[in-house]
């Protein structure tokens, strides 16, 4: 992912391209999609059995997935530098945000900005240490973070604040200004508008001056500190940026779950959302939310998948929802080597030809 | 007045066989989600993934105890039809679980969900959209509060209550006790140590040490070293398999013995006794509510041939030794015998009322004398344990029932 084979350096012309490109004529494509995204939940009182409360929630957690998707993507996608424990940085977000409310009884909506700002030093300084250590190191020290998270959260001296293992139990959010919204569409709402606008940011971020000089230390590291680019400084503040993305998705997933407690927050998170970012597509925009549709989607329809193989199709195969899971990867994985959004540019192509 | 006492009385009988026809319109009997005159719609959730996946065999054993009602008949004609999603022991996870079983699948209860964080992050919802939300399995004591959550029922005896018959037993049967508490510091090991107070009352003051572990120890040597210092001639044991079988083993090196209280969470031969060496375990004190399938004692129990029949037929290929399949017979047994009580009328208002409502219930596989007692203000179904005494390599019953039921 990091190091550039010659597959990668295939694909690279692609890559800066893709935010240019959506700068084109793709513009119209971002609004018709955030249009249709934002006329969904109306639909609810037309198709109730369609647009039911139950699949606004699914993608709700969707959007909050692609958020944290991207935030790793930043990092990992656009600055090559790999993490295991971005579910860590995700966990940090939903406490902060969870006892800001119980104890301070901040309303939520107030909470983001304060989330991205702890989120964003918490990042920050485990990126100084982080600095030192390249590639497969650094990996491992970003998975010993997502393993340390959960317990740090039981520890005798944060009960106060964290509750332990009983967690915090939180109130849902209520529709504003007496809007005539579900609390489900509302909680849609907030997360459509939060998604839009981390987007805007990203995609403005990585066309600019300060995106080129990620992918160019992303690409070959020594070259862009000869051309003059602070690499160390970079690679510290997008560990930031990336740790407020997913800080946010934390955030706002402890608001639509309204409860956390430390088993929320163990180690396949952080898994599920390196395979989401490789399985959407690693350095891509589109990818990201591609990514988290995918694990919530997945996760959910493997077991409907492995019981339909059981029951339906009638195959002596007892397969575990898991294996369902992994074989579904590694199909993907062999289809599309690029990620969902770079298989589908593939696929265009060739029809176009 | 032109409306006559007889047309009256014509007027609202009529009015209420219409209200009574309205009602039976669908059938012979009265519904909502997730009941109909051939079906019952149960929703459940298991950790079939991630860490605690040792207990999605409870979900495999319910499944298995319904397709036998099934063969049978059914729950008074009806068949049921079981639906267990994979929650991974993680909270986000079973809320969603939780949602698509309620508002999708439109199930009439969520029954036996396992673990005490994924059942808090769905108590709320559950009591919001007024689904029962039945026999949890989990032993914290927090699921008996029908004033609060009159939706939510736990099932098993609580942590606090074993508590309370361990401090009833210390009083009762050691002289001049000093007691000495090794307790996982948890919302689980809380819970069996204020129980355990309680059940002291005045006497509190006997506890002359208490200390406690976290999960992330690697050991409890110092602990047990501090708790003999204290000199103290009981001891509670609120540890989990590893750590209560470290504890037994330290206590025999450095020469402590005490009279030595066991939780029943760490009650297994094989995963605790067995480990800490039969000799340093002998004469511990344990509670048990359930009979031990490995134990020769209950080999001509019917109710135990029954469950070995059943193993055989509907749960092939597994553990005849997991305490789990007769955990999982048992609940199943349990809600069985509840929607059995609720008759034609499969609202979700009377499925609380009835399971709020049952009296000296005898449930299979249960130990004898231990009975199923509930009512609108008692929500512990199982409030009785049974002491039992370690003797060679197996677990010995004595003494009597012993209980905390409430009123």
């Amino acid at each position: 992912m990091t190091t550039a084979t010659p597959a990668d350096t295939a694909t690279t012309p692609a890559v800066p391209a893709s935010p240019m490109a959506a700068a084109g004529a793709d513009r119209r494509w971002v609004w018709i999609v955030v249009a249709a995204a934002a006329a969904l939940p109306l639909l609810r009182s037309v198709v109730p059995d369609i647009i039911s409360d139950y699949r606004l929630f699914l993608m709700s957690t969707m959007m909050i997935a692609a958020i944290a998707v991207l935030g790793l993507n930043l990092l990992t996608g656009f600055n090559g530098q790999i993490s295991l424990g971005h579910g860590a940085f995700y966990a940090v977000g939903a406490y902060t945000a969870a006892i800001l409310m119980d104890k301070l009884s901040l309303p939520y909506w107030t909470l983001l900005p304060i989330v991205a700002v702890v989120c964003f030093v918490v990042g920050f300084l485990f990126g100084l240490p982080a600095l030192r250590l390249e590639g497969h190191y650094l990996a491992l020290a970003t998975f010993a973070l997502a393993l340390a998270v959960p317990q740090m959260l039981k520890y005798r001296w944060l009960e106060d604040l964290t509750g332990g293992v009983q967690g915090i139990v939180l109130l849902k959010p209520e529709a504003p200004f007496g809007l005539p919204l579900t609390e489900d569409q509302w909680l849609y709402y907030y997360c459509l508008i939060v998604t839009v606008l981390l987007f805007w940011a990203a995609w403005n971020l990585l066309r600019g001056r300060s995106g080129r000089a990620m992918m160019a230390i992303r690409d070959h590291s020594m070259a862009a500190g000869t051309m003059g680019i602070d690499t160390a400084r970079y690679k510290t503040v997008t560990f930031g940026i990336s740790a407020a993305y997913t800080g946010i998705a934390g955030a706002l997933s402890a608001s639509a779950i309204a409860f956390v407690a430390p088993d929320s927050f163990g180690f396949f998170l952080s898994i599920s959302l390196l395979i989401g970012l490789v399985v959407g597509g690693v350095a891509s925009l589109p990818g990201s939310i591609i990514g988290g549709i995918f694990t919530v989607l997945v996760q959910n329809s493997a077991q409907a998948l492995s019981n339909f193989v059981k029951n339906d199709i009638g195959l002596p195969y007892d397969l575990s929802p898991y294996s369902v899971y992994g074989i579904l990867l590694l199909v993907l994985m062999y289809v599309m080597p690029t990620g969902i959004a770079g298989g589908v540019v593939m696929a265009w192509r060739r029809l176009r030809r | 007045m032109s409306v006559t006492r007889r047309g009256f009385v014509v007027g609202a009988s009529s009015a209420t066989m219409l209200a009574g026809a309205a009602a039976h319109a669908q059938g012979k009997g009265k519904y909502d989600d997730g009941a109909s005159d051939t079906e019952i719609k149960i929703g459940n959730t298991m950790p079939y993934s991630g860490p605690a996946s040792a207990y999605g065999v409870i979900g495999k054993a319910i499944d298995a105890y319904f397709k036998m009602v099934n063969d049978k008949g059914g729950i008074n004609g009806r068949k049921v039809k079981f639906i267990s999603l994979d929650d991974a022991y993680s909270p986000p996870k079973i809320v969603e679980a939780a949602r698509q079983l309620v508002e999708q699948e439109k199930v009439l209860c969520l029954f036996n969900t396992l673990g005490t964080p994924t059942n808090t992050a769905i108590h709320k919802y559950m009591n919001l959209k007024k689904v029962p939300h039945l026999f949890l399995a989990t032993g914290a004591s927090k699921w008996g509060k029908p004033k609060e959550f009159p939706w939510t029922m736990g099932w098993q005896p609580d942590y606090h209550t074993e508590g309370v018959i361990f401090a009833k037993h210390i009083l009762a049967n050691v002289k001049d006790a000093k007691i000495a508490v090794l307790m996982q510091n948890d919302d689980y090991g809380k819970d069996y140590y204020e129980g355990f107070r309680e059940g002291l009352g005045k006497d509190v003051s006997k506890i002359v040490k208490h200390v406690t572990y976290e999960v992330t120890d690697p050991t409890v040597d110092s602990q047990i070293i501090q708790l003999k210092d204290s000199g103290a001639n009981a001891f509670f044991n609120i540890a989990t398999p590893k750590f209560a079988a470290q504890a037994i083993r330290k206590a025999a090196d450095i020469g402590w013995k005490p009279a030595h209280y066991l939780n029943n969470v760490s009650a297994s031969v094989a995963a605790v006794m067995k480990p800490a060496g039969y000799d340093n375990g002998q004469d511990i004190i344990t509670a048990a509510y359930l009979k031990d399938p490995t134990d020769k004692q209950w080999d001509g129990a019917d109710d135990m041939k029954a469950w070995r029949e059943w193993m055989a037929k509907y749960n092939p290929g597994a553990n005849m030794g997991d305490g789990f399949n007769v955990y999982g017979y048992a609940v199943a047994a349990t809600l069985e015998k509840t929607l059995e009580q609720c008759g034609n009328e499969l609202t979700r208002a009377n499925l609380m009322k009835q399971a709020a409502n049952l009296k000296k219930l005898v449930v299979p596989l249960l130990l004898p004398g231990i009975t199923v007692n509930t009512s609108p203000t008692d929500f512990y179904p199982i409030q009785s344990m049974r002491l039992q005494r370690f003797k060679g390599e197996t677990w010995e019953l004595f003494g009597d029932v012993m209980s905390n039921e409430s009123a």
